[in-house]
């Protein structure tokens, strides 16, 4: 299952410069969806088999071991990890088709799919390994994937600097997740899971402050790959990449596996209620602040990227409500959703010949029905019309925090209320109004084939009905709460649950629900027909970033939060750079070390003088040192 | 009386302060003569100075490596006369001087 | 013994056939030891200690020809011996040097090989000595006006460091029981702490010259970037490594009572060169310079995990100087293929070199990414297990040791982005056969040990548990 991407991989890698672009591209996509079909398999075998089994543990070889430090190179394939498993394999074979037709003609095209099958490689092993370090060695391993990607047109220059600065950034949060792997080797002297929660159930470390730094270690890793303040910058500028690229790792997968980190560490966060305090904060002041700068954004995928900053946002608010499988639950809608949004428009792009700039489109709604169609759907999706995936999944999230603190319901609230603004105002001035493209005749705009359409419409399916994976328990015992049963089992009497504090349903009054409902959809219907006012009956456009005034001006600008880090950070450290190198190491250091040497000459042209070549001093030295050696002797 | 009782006789201190005597005159040559042929004699008279003793306490301690000694000192100051004098010529045709503060060329 | 003796008839060999020797011919040369240090494996294995295969009385009856062979000797002979292969194919210019700089390169090879191989410490100061001669010689074929003062500072710098290893050498000799340089004889001898300080000092003096650990680096950055790109590449692929492997072989076990005491210093030397080398490599424009100072923060890492005296310290600091050979030589294999093409190496004149060459790109990048250290790529697993022996040692040198994977991915990202990505005009010629092999064996090296870093680590297992276990007694001795 795991190797099969692998091997699309290195044949694609290898082989590709010779093989027809269509092999390869179909080759990529088999292996995936050989991935996929495994996984289904393997996931019937796991709840659908007598007796259920909590995991499949396979060990390949020891990896490494030293002395008392010993991991192996092993996977366990549980009820999480299946989730995570069908989501990546599954989105991840739509996206490649996709990519065969919006890739076509790239000469880099093998190439473009040996990353992406390198790349489900490493997500699979992130989320299928059986300790933290195969979890690291994944983590590491997107974060590359995702730079090689990012910068996969590396004629140009910004584009390598994205893929640099994601790297980067992603490698602060690495550093903390590090840290926090070796206090986790240190306190309870395994990385595989199953050991370490155990040790932490039973208590092996004598205080909660440990388990609280653990905690905090992994969520700062988590913030690098998850996309949170402070190191969100770097998945907007990574919409450099191609738009499939920024669909499968920027949207649905890779930006999840911090919430998969946490999911995954949840006997680590039970104990630390300080640790998800911290969590929730977070995630609550990125969702909003993601949520403000998408409001001015104008350029197709910006917007999208803000939006996915914004909704991994929301997905850490759950985690620090300690509601897991309500993150889980908008991990797996989310990915429907955005996926959609973002293959909807890399279509647009596609049909608009790499334009990416809303201002420039207008009225494709008429040239690219199903694209249209798609694409409102996920908008609804995403936006929490009732009775859409999103809608169930964000109000479970909306759920848990007004259970844990109104305020934080609050400011969710009006988090979740922006995305209803960006968005629309994105999709009405993209797909309404008149065209407004100069450069461009509106008559060459396209449709996309149906190799790109298939997807979309799959996942807009998907988007439709993805909710019910976990529908609320007010719609009937029977049919809801699918995944929260996944996630709670208990592990059929060994020790292997998934959630070792299992979670209660929330159960609110009637009255509370509506009113929360009503909340929720109320602020849906205020920013639709704000939005379509301003945009499609009024006709605004909206204005170039240049000409924002005064908030708007801040906002399109991203707060500055780049420049900020640039005089903060990047200046500092090149400072640093130069005046090591100039003057510490040149004046220095070497100069110190240059001056013993120069001292040796200096001492021996001194000495030298001495030896003035006539044998009358030297004699008389001779009799010195004889006279002294005498008297040395003899006193 | 035989030769070998007036040797005897002599007191062991007698053929120190001689020898002293002798070695200071060579010393002070050495240093504060400036002709290479002097200097030569004078190095010469230093050698035989420590000769003169070691045969004395050889005679007086009865043992005669001391003796055997002085042959060896013997040898290597005749090679040193030898060595030393070429050289001396040679320096002499160069330069038509044999005073040896002019012969500064190894300074360093 | 043969693997001192035939790279070194080789290299006269070269000298004799002059100008007409076909570089396949030398690169076969250097490839022979290897299939001899195969059969050591085969024959010694890695098990029981440091077995001597030669011995003969040399000076004395007690001062003998004696070499030796063991999983920690093993590694650094298959280090050297594979890299030595991959220099002369890839790393030597077709230009009037050629014959000169092949047949050093393989009298270093024979020299190198005693160093790892000497079981008495004369012997090992020799070859040790040995090896300095042929690299001041390849580095004096240096173009510049500084060459002479270049290699004068680096010549003097590593001399001195190796004086006062002599030093301490002679005073353990002086104090055997049978006047005995062998090692066994070496360590028996029983030190006060004071003494001990001193040996012990003088012996890490000549390591830490060499390895280099701040501040003893400045001969490092000018001799690498101005020597031969041989030159370069034997100083960083395996000379670095003779220090370490003395730090492990020599100095834990023949001083380890003042161990101790040095221990704090250089391990925050140690940490303090990790981030500093890491810092100035970031804004360097000249390649080589950048990789130097690369090299400078990675040895600094491996220097530290070897004094936190922890079984990860000493097995990953074994690894990760395998790897870093690796890694070393195949940037400045790089970097000279570049300089070789477009006769530049400077970041800003550089640019868009991947547009016509795939290959190189492909080559130059996972050597980037084995760099960098990241997973199925043999850079991750040393630098973990140093990590983890440096946190064990102390959480917060770790916090600032492990700056460096930041820092690393700084430097090394940029270079490949200023060199290979971008509008650039310039092209790297095809690569030829023998390039292809040099790149070839680093690949096969970087891949293999990313995935199964366990099979270097049992290698030299016995070894260093051997080693440990001599710290540990000496140091539960004294408290």
């Amino acid at each position: 299952m795991i190797f099969l991407p692998l091997m699309g991989f290195v044949v694609n890698g290898i082989l590709g410069k010779w093989m027809p672009k269509s092999l390869s591209g179909w080759l990529g996509t088999a292996t995936v969806l050989g991935s996929f079909v495994l996984a289904v398999m393997n996931f019937m075998e796991l709840s659908g088999g007598t007796p259920e089994i909590a995991s499949i543990n396979t060990k390949l070889f020891t990896f490494l071991s030293v002395g008392d430090f010993h991991v192996d190179f092993a996977f366990q394939f549980d009820r999480l990890s299946a989730v995570m498993t069908l989501i990546i394999t599954g989105i991840g074979t739509l996206i490649h088709m996709y990519s065969i037709a919006y890739m076509h003609d790239d000469d880099g095209l093998y190439k473009f799919f040996a990353y992406l099958n390198l790349f489900i490689f490493n997500m699979l092993v992130l989320v299928l390994g059986s300790n933290y370090l195969m979890l690291f060695f994944g983590w590491e391993g997107v974060g590359l994937c995702s730079y090689l990607l990012i910068g996969f047109w590396y004629k140009n220059v910004d584009f390598g600097k994205a893929a640099r600065k994601a790297f980067v950034m992603n490698r602060i949060g690495d550093l903390g997740l590090l840290m926090g792997l070796f206090l986790i080797y240190d306190t309870y002297g395994s990385f595989e899971y199953q050991e370490v929660f155990r040790q932490v159930f039973i208590g092996t470390a004598d205080s909660t402050a440990v388990n609280t730094a653990i905690a905090l270690l992994l969520f700062i890793g988590a913030m690098g790959k998850s996309a949170q303040i402070p190191l969100y910058t770097w998945l907007p500028d990574a919409m450099a990449g191609p738009t499939p690229v920024s669909a499968l790792i920027h949207a649905a997968t890779m930006v999840t596996a911090g919430i998969y980190l946490v999911i995954r560490s949840e006997a680590i966060y039970a104990l630390s209620p300080f640790a998800r305090e911290i969590v929730m904060w977070i995630g609550l002041a990125t969702s909003i602040m993601a949520a403000l700068i998408g409001l001015k954004q104008n350029d197709i995928k910006k917007v999208l990227a803000y939006s996915t900053v914004s909704q991994l946002g929301l997905m850490f608010i759950a985690l620090g409500c300690g509601a897991y499988t309500a993150a889980l639950f908008h991990v797996i809608t989310h990915a429907f959703f955005k996926a959609l949004l973002f293959l909807g428009s890399g279509s647009v792009i596609h049909g608009m010949h790499h334009e990416q700039d809303i201002r420039e489109m207008g009225g494709l709604r008429k040239k690219m029905p199903i694209t249209y169609l798609t694409f409102l759907i996920g908008t609804l999706a995403i936006t929490g019309f009732p009775f859409l995936s999103g809608f169930f999944s964000k109000d479970e999230i909306l759920v848990s925090a007004f259970t844990h603190n109104p305020l934080v319901f609050g400011l969710a609230l009006i988090s979740a209320g922006i995305t209803g603004f960006y968005m629309f105002r994105m999709f009405f001035v993209t797909f309404h109004g008149t065209y407004r493209n100069h450069h461009h005749p509106f008559e060459k705009v396209h449709e996309s084939p149906l190799l790109m359409t298939l997807p979309l419409l799959v996942l807009a399916v998907l988007s439709v009905v993805g909710g019910a994976v976990n529908l609320p328990h007010y719609l009937g015992e029977g049919i809801s709460g699918g995944l929260h049963h996944l996630l709670s089992y208990d592990g059929g009497g060994k020790f292997s649950p998934i959630l070792m504090y299992p979670e209660h349903v929330i159960e609110l009054s009637h009255t509370a629900e509506i009113g929360l409902l009503a909340m929720a959809v109320s602020v849906f219907v205020i920013a639709f027909l704000y939005t379509r006012n301003k945009y499609v009956v009024k006709g605004a456009v909206p204005e170039a970033d240049a000409d924002q005034q005064g908030m708007g001006k801040v906002l399109s600008n991203k707060f500055y939060v780049d420049e900020a880090y640039d005089v903060a950070f990047v200046a500092p450290l090149e400072g640093a750079s130069d005046t090591l190198t100039h003057y510490v190491d040149e004046k220095a250091i070497k100069s110190a070390v240059d001056g013993v040497g120069k001292g040796g000459f200096g001492l021996s042209k001194m000495l030298s003088k001495i030896q003035n070549g006539n044998i009358e001093y030297y004699l008389v030295y001779m009799v010195i040192g004889i006279a002294l050696l005498l008297a040395f002797n003899l006193f | 009386m035989s030769l070998l009782n007036i040797f005897n006789q002599v007191e062991i201190s007698h053929y120190i302060y001689l020898s002293t005597v002798l070695f200071a005159i060579g010393l002070f040559g050495v240093l504060f003569r400036r002709n290479a042929i002097i200097l030569l004699m004078c190095i010469e008279l230093m050698l035989n100075a420590v000769n003169l003793l070691f045969t004395a306490f050889s005679t007086y301690m009865g043992d005669s490596d001391g003796q055997i000694f002085v042959f060896f000192i013997m040898v290597v100051a005749a090679a040193e006369a030898a060595v030393g004098l070429a050289i001396l010529v040679l320096v002499y045709r160069n330069t038509r001087k044999t005073d040896v503060s002019f012969l500064d060329q190894l300074k360093g | 013994m043969e693997v001192i003796i035939i790279p070194i008839i080789a290299s006269l060999v070269v000298i004799a056939m002059g100008k007409r020797i076909p570089m396949w011919l030398s690169a076969l040369f250097s490839l022979l030891p290897i299939l001899l240090v195969g059969k050591y494996f085969q024959q010694m294995g890695v098990e029981g200690g440091w077995k001597t295969i030669f011995d003969q009385p040399w000076i004395s009856d007690n001062i003998r020809f004696t070499v030796g062979f063991d999983g920690l000797t093993g590694i650094l002979l298959i280090l050297t011996n594979a890299l030595v292969p991959v220099i002369i194919l890839g790393g030597i210019r077709n230009d009037e040097n050629r014959v000169k700089i092949t047949a050093l390169t393989l009298f270093m090879q024979g020299a190198l090989n005693g160093v790892f191989m000497a079981q008495d410490g004369l012997m090992f100061y020799i070859f040790w000595e040995l090896a300095l001669i042929p690299i001041y010689f390849i580095t004096l074929t240096m173009s510049g006006v500084d060459a002479f003062k270049i290699t004068l500072r680096f010549f003097l710098y590593t001399f001195i460091g190796s004086l006062a290893m002599l030093a301490s050498l002679i005073y353990l000799f002086l104090h055997t029981a049978n006047y005995s340089f062998a090692f066994e004889s070496l360590r028996a001898v029983e030190l006060s702490h004071t003494e001990s300080l001193f040996v012990g000092g003088g012996i890490l003096l000549a390591f830490l010259v060499k390895i280099p650990v701040l501040p003893f680096h400045s001969w490092q950055a000018d001799t690498y970037t101005n020597t031969p790109a041989a030159g370069t590449m034997l100083l960083s692929g395996i000379m670095l490594k003779m220090g370490l492997y003395g730090l492990l072989r020599w100095f834990l076990p023949l001083a380890p009572e003042s161990i101790e005491f040095y221990q704090p210093w250089v391990i925050g030397l140690s940490v303090a060169g990790v981030l500093y080398g890491a810092l100035i490599a970031i804004r360097q424009k000249d390649m080589k310079r950048l990789v130097a100072f690369s090299s400078l923060s990675h040895v600094a890492l491996i220097a530290a995990g070897i004094f936190t005296l922890t079984d990860a310290g000493l097995e990953g600091s074994v690894l990760q100087m395998f790897v870093h050979g690796i890694n070393a030589v195949g940037l400045f294999l790089v970097i000279e293929i570049i300089e070789r093409s477009t006769g530049t190496r400077i970041l800003g004149e550089l640019g868009g070199l991947a547009k016509n060459n795939r290959l190189f790109m492909v080559f130059f990048m996972l050597i980037a990414l084995g760099t960098v250290a990241v997973p199925f790529t043999n850079g991750f697993p040393g630098e973990l297990l140093l990590l983890k022996s440096v946190y064990t040692y102390n959480h917060n040198l770790a916090l600032m040791a492990g700056l460096t994977i930041i820092f690393c991915a700084v430097y090394i990202f940029r270079m490949v982005q200023f060199s290979m990505f971008g509008e650039g005009t310039g092209t790297v010629a095809a690569l030829k056969w023998n390039e292809i092999l040099a790149f070839g064996i680093l690949i096969v090296g970087v891949i293999g040990i990313g995935f199964m870093p366990q099979l270097i680590i049992d290698i030299v297992h016995n070894s260093i548990v051997q080693i440990g276990q001599w710290v540990s007694e000496a140091r539960g001795v004294m408290s």
